[in-house]
């Protein structure tokens, strides 16, 4: 009895400490309905074909991974304290994000060169045509990605529940991105003259998403992450 | 002093706009082919011009406070962030309202919805995070502030080609005129309803961070 009164006590505390905070709930309900979102744009389609599926799949397994690699990335420097060694030393603060920005999106390319050849495994995606394009638009969505996430989590390394704040902020911004993927991913499966045309018009646009973040991105380091 | 007085006279205005406004827009010829459920437009569409102008502010006064780093631009971009939140949710209350006796359905991921939708969400994450994340969480903001405003025509533009189903801006310059009156007037009680929350709201949140000056000048001189 002793046993239970105690478990009953302690999950009493962690119930009144939400209560009065509701911080855990609140990011909790956040994080599930953005999810939510992201994955209607994947998978609302007309038709549920492997093409699509896949596709969704594919950008929904990046995005986990990558937000994980991206709060490694600056933990480690919270941890022994470098990021002050790095912001201290004699180089641009561009640079800096540009070198973060960098890493995280070469790791997380290894990452798709792992998933990309399961989709063919497991739901028989075709994977191996048109290889060049699909190739392009995997880079241009992993610099999107990075870039953005080297900017948020770099701004959260001083604040509290890094880990939690880090997808909140994240998701919403990145939706254009995942969006273009997905459908741009389907598309170049899909192939033909149309699937093509719209392939084409979703890398161009990725094109532009990434100018215009990364320029904004530029900007806004060197005043964002100041220690 | 004037201030003070320019944002009573707004509050005044907006009083008197929400009380007549009912009336106008019973008044309101009925719409062709919607009747009843078309009255709804004289709250909706003023409610997302808001969404969208905060959301604007704040991203404007997001980069003021990045690029100077006074607090009074904080104040601003932090209000207005809060008002892109109440205004997203009357618009993505009465929106789903109307959709679902006009178009048959509660939802649909056509580019003015989704775009509303994901900046609400952005301003909702902007709360959360200046909720939760401790000190230097105001800078995280104001970069998501400004992102998110960024994004907005690149979702648009995005989901437009997507898919597409929602009136397109054309309606109103073609809106007869004695549906426009109501819409206009609504349109007006609803921006100086806007200015009066906005002036509220900056006020006490510059309010709040004069107290927490004062008191780590206290702490700083050792007398607590």
């Amino acid at each position: 009895m002793r046993f239970l009164r105690h478990a009953a006590a302690v999950a009493g505390k962690d119930l009144r400490v939400e209560l009065r905070t509701r911080e855990v709930v609140t990011t909790m309900v956040f994080f599930a309905v953005v999810i939510v979102v992201i994955s209607s744009f994947a998978f609302t389609d007309q038709i549920a074909s492997v093409e699509n599926t896949a596709s969704g799949i594919l950008w929904i397994s990046v995005a986990f991974a990558g937000s994980l690699g991206l709060a490694r990335a600056f933990d480690r420097e919270r941890e022994g304290s470098t990021m002050r060694g790095l912001l201290l030393s004699p180089a641009d603060r561009g640079a800096i994000f540009l070198g973060k920005a960098a890493s995280i999106a070469l790791t997380m390319l290894l990452v798709e060169a792992v998933v990309v050849p399961l989709l063919a495994v497991f739901f028989g995606a075709p994977v191996d045509v048109r290889l060049p394009w699909l190739v392009s638009l995997l880079v241009l969505t992993t610099i999107a990605f990075s870039i953005v996430g080297s900017v948020f989590a770099g701004m959260l390394l001083p604040t509290r529940a890094r880990a939690v704040l880090l997808p909140i902020a994240l998701y919403p911004v990145l939706t254009p991105a995942f969006l273009a993927a997905t459908k741009g991913t389907a598309a170049i499966w899909i192939g033909g003259k149309a699937g093509m045309a719209e392939a084409d018009f979703w890398l161009k646009f990725l094109v532009v998403y990434d100018s215009l973040f990364l320029v904004a991105s530029l900007w806004m380091f060197e005043s964002l992450v100041l220690e | 002093m004037l201030k003070r007085a320019l944002v009573l006279l707004c509050a005044a205005g907006a009083v008197v706009g929400f009380f007549i406004l009912p009336d106008l827009v019973f008044e309101a010829p009925l719409a062709y082919n919607l009747f009843i459920t078309q009255k709804i437009f004289y709250y909706h569409v003023p409610a997302a011009i808001l969404l969208f102008t905060s959301a604007i502010v704040s991203g404007v006064a997001s980069a003021g406070y990045l690029k100077t780093r006074r607090g009074g631009w904080d104040d601003v971009a932090a209000a207005s962030a809060w008002l892109t939140v109440v205004f997203g949710a009357i618009t993505l209350t009465t929106g789903p309202i109307w959709a679902r006796p006009a178009w048959g359905v509660w939802w649909t991921w056509e580019a003015r919805l989704t775009t509303a939708l994901l900046l609400w969400l952005i301003f909702v994450a902007y709360g959360i995070v200046r909720r939760f994340g401790g000190p230097g969480s105001d800078r995280l903001a104001a970069g998501l502030a400004v992102f998110g405003s960024i994004n907005v025509p690149l979702v648009y533009y995005s989901v437009n080609v997507w898919r597409t189903m929602h009136p397109t801006t054309n309606v109103i310059p073609t809106l007869r005129r004695d549906m426009l009156a109501p819409f206009l007037l609504g349109m007006l009680a609803y921006h100086l309803l806007f200015v009066v929350l906005l002036a509220a709201r900056a006020a006490i949140l510059r309010a709040e961070r004069r107290v927490e000056d004062v008191h780590e000048l206290a702490l700083d001189a050792g007398l607590e």
